[in-house]
């Protein structure tokens, strides 16, 4: 079997109006790859996440998930978002469920798990993000990072192929941060593949495979978190690297 | 004050009459008001634009000129309804557009990260609108909604000029039978919307309890 990647994105344009915010993008991440994202505000890295699980349509181009292009629309695109896991800088839980529920939600009316499974699965779950203890609690009785990880343990839930994360620490406080990082840190050592925008080069240098660097839409510069971080190629890499690091 | 006992039996009539009006026009605008609702922030364009059309004409027209409207067109154009089923139809076109507009603010007041995390995790349209967002948005919509019944219930005193016995019609007879009496009269039939309005007011009241988000 030739290795498909997990994810092929070919050619592909995106336009917000007359702001071109995704071009010429090629990018394929392999099985159990961890990617990270960064760049300056306004660079794309949200869109692009985005087109992956096609909350924004594309232009032109083609994503592929798994060797399967993104469906349109209706059932066939539940399914594939099914598969590919998303984690909000903004946590975006249900508010009006327990954390138990959050995470049974998708299980039990897309996967069509009995209760009772998709029970105990979310209790797995949630023991491994380290809430288990809040399960019969609602969202807003949690911290920032304790809602965060159990985003996280939501997507899980459904067994995905691929994790997004969209700045998942960015909304943070510092204490908080490690905590959900530690979480993200373990599923990358577990082998899952993972695409994550964020600005937290502790978590690019111990779990990234690859970083990519984006500015204006565009994917400008690609490395190994050590290369890129000591040896950045681009003047705009260096610039935003000289920029983030004196803080 | 004997004006008022003399005559419970008529006004207890005509306070069902008024209740009945309330309750079956009050549902069906519950009802039609969600499906112009859905049609508004569904993703089908032809049905946003047929939802947008009518909740604008509905809502921008006086309510005795839908009646009169109703009550001189209708039978031109062969269609005959009793008094009680066409005061219905007009009470329910007009008070329709202002649950669809309730709803929709709800709706719209949930933030839009929560239906994208739904998507993302699989749900279809429908099933992030009844799982996630509706759930929400009848809680925040308790409120306004309440505010549409309450007015709906002072709206169906129009039917009064329209044929039907309800609490105002009542209240004319007898202020015509009964001149020195006005203001018992007048405090007897405003009794009677009171009790409506505060009924209404606690059923919100309790259901708001219920829903509160824990
Ligand atoms: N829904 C939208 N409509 C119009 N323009 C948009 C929309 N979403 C994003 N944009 C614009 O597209 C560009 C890229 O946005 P994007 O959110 O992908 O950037 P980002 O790299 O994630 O930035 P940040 O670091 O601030 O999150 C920005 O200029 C943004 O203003
Ligand atoms: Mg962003």
């Amino acid at each position: 079997m030739v290795d498909t990647p997990m994810v092929a994105m070919r050619g592909v344009q995106k336009h917000f109006g007359s702001l071109h915010v995704l071009q010429d993008i090629e990018l394929e991440v392999a099985r159990g790859e961890v990617v990270v994202v960064i760049g300056p505000s306004g660079s794309g890295k949200s869109t692009l996440c985005r087109t992956i699980n096609r909350l924004e349509t594309i232009d032109a181009g083609s994503i592929e998930i798994d060797g399967r292009p993104l469906p349109e629309e209706g059932k066939a695109l539940a399914d594939l978002r099914a598969d590919v896991g998303m984690v909000f800088q903004s946590f975006n839980l249900f508010a009006h469920k327990t954390i138990r529920e959050n995470v049974t939600l998708g299980p039990i009316r897309v996967r069509k798990a009995s209760k009772a499974d998709a029970d105990r699965r979310a209790d797995e779950l949630l023991e491994r993000v380290g809430i288990q203890a809040q399960a019969d609690k609602y969202p807003a009785q949690l911290s920032g990072g304790q809602q965060q990880r159990v985003a996280i343990a939501r997507a899980l839930a459904m067994d995905p192929k691929v994790m997004l994360f969209d700045e998942p620490t960015s909304a943070l406080d510092p204490e908080m941060i490690k905590e959900v990082l530690d979480v993200m840190v373990d599923l990358a050592k577990g082998g899952m593949t993972m695409i994550v925008v964020t600005h937290e080069m502790g978590f690019a240098r111990t779990a990234a495979d690859r970083v990519l660097f984006m500015a204006d839409g565009r994917i400008v510069e690609q490395n190994t978190p050590d290369q890129f971080f000591t040896n950045p190629e681009s003047d705009r890499a260096k610039d935003f690297l000289g920029k983030i690091l004196k803080h | 004050m004997d004006v008022l006992i003399d005559n419970a039996d008529v006004l207890f009539r005509a306070f069902g009459v008024t209740l009945k009006l309330l309750l079956v026009s009050g549902l069906l605008s519950l009802l039609f008001g969600t499906v112009l609702a859905a049609m508004r922030v569904g993703p089908v364009r032809v049905l946003n634009v047929a939802g947008t059309v009518y909740v604008n004409i509905f809502r921008n027209n006086p309510l005795l000129i839908l009646l009169l409207l109703l009550f001189f067109g209708l039978p031109k154009l062969g269609i005959h309804f009793s008094y009680f089923n066409l005061n219905v139809l007009a009470l329910t076109l007009y008070t329709s557009p202002f649950i669809c507009e309730a709803l929709r603010a709800g709706v719209n007041s949930i933030p839009i990260g929560q239906a994208e995390a739904a998507r993302s995790i699989g749900l279809g349209f429908t099933q992030t609108m009844r799982h996630v967002v509706l759930p929400q948005a009848f809680r925040a919509v308790v409120p306004p909604v309440a505010s549409v019944l309450i007015a709906l219930t002072k709206n169906t005193s129009l039917v009064s000029i329209f044929g039907l016995l309800d609490l105002t019609a009542r209240m004319k007879g007898l202020l015509n039978d009964y001149p020195s009496q006005l203001w018992w009269i007048f405090i007897g039939i405003a009794l009677f919307y009171v009790v409506i309005v505060e009924l209404i007011s606690l059923g919100a009241a309790l259901l708001e309890r219920r829903w509160r988000i824990a």
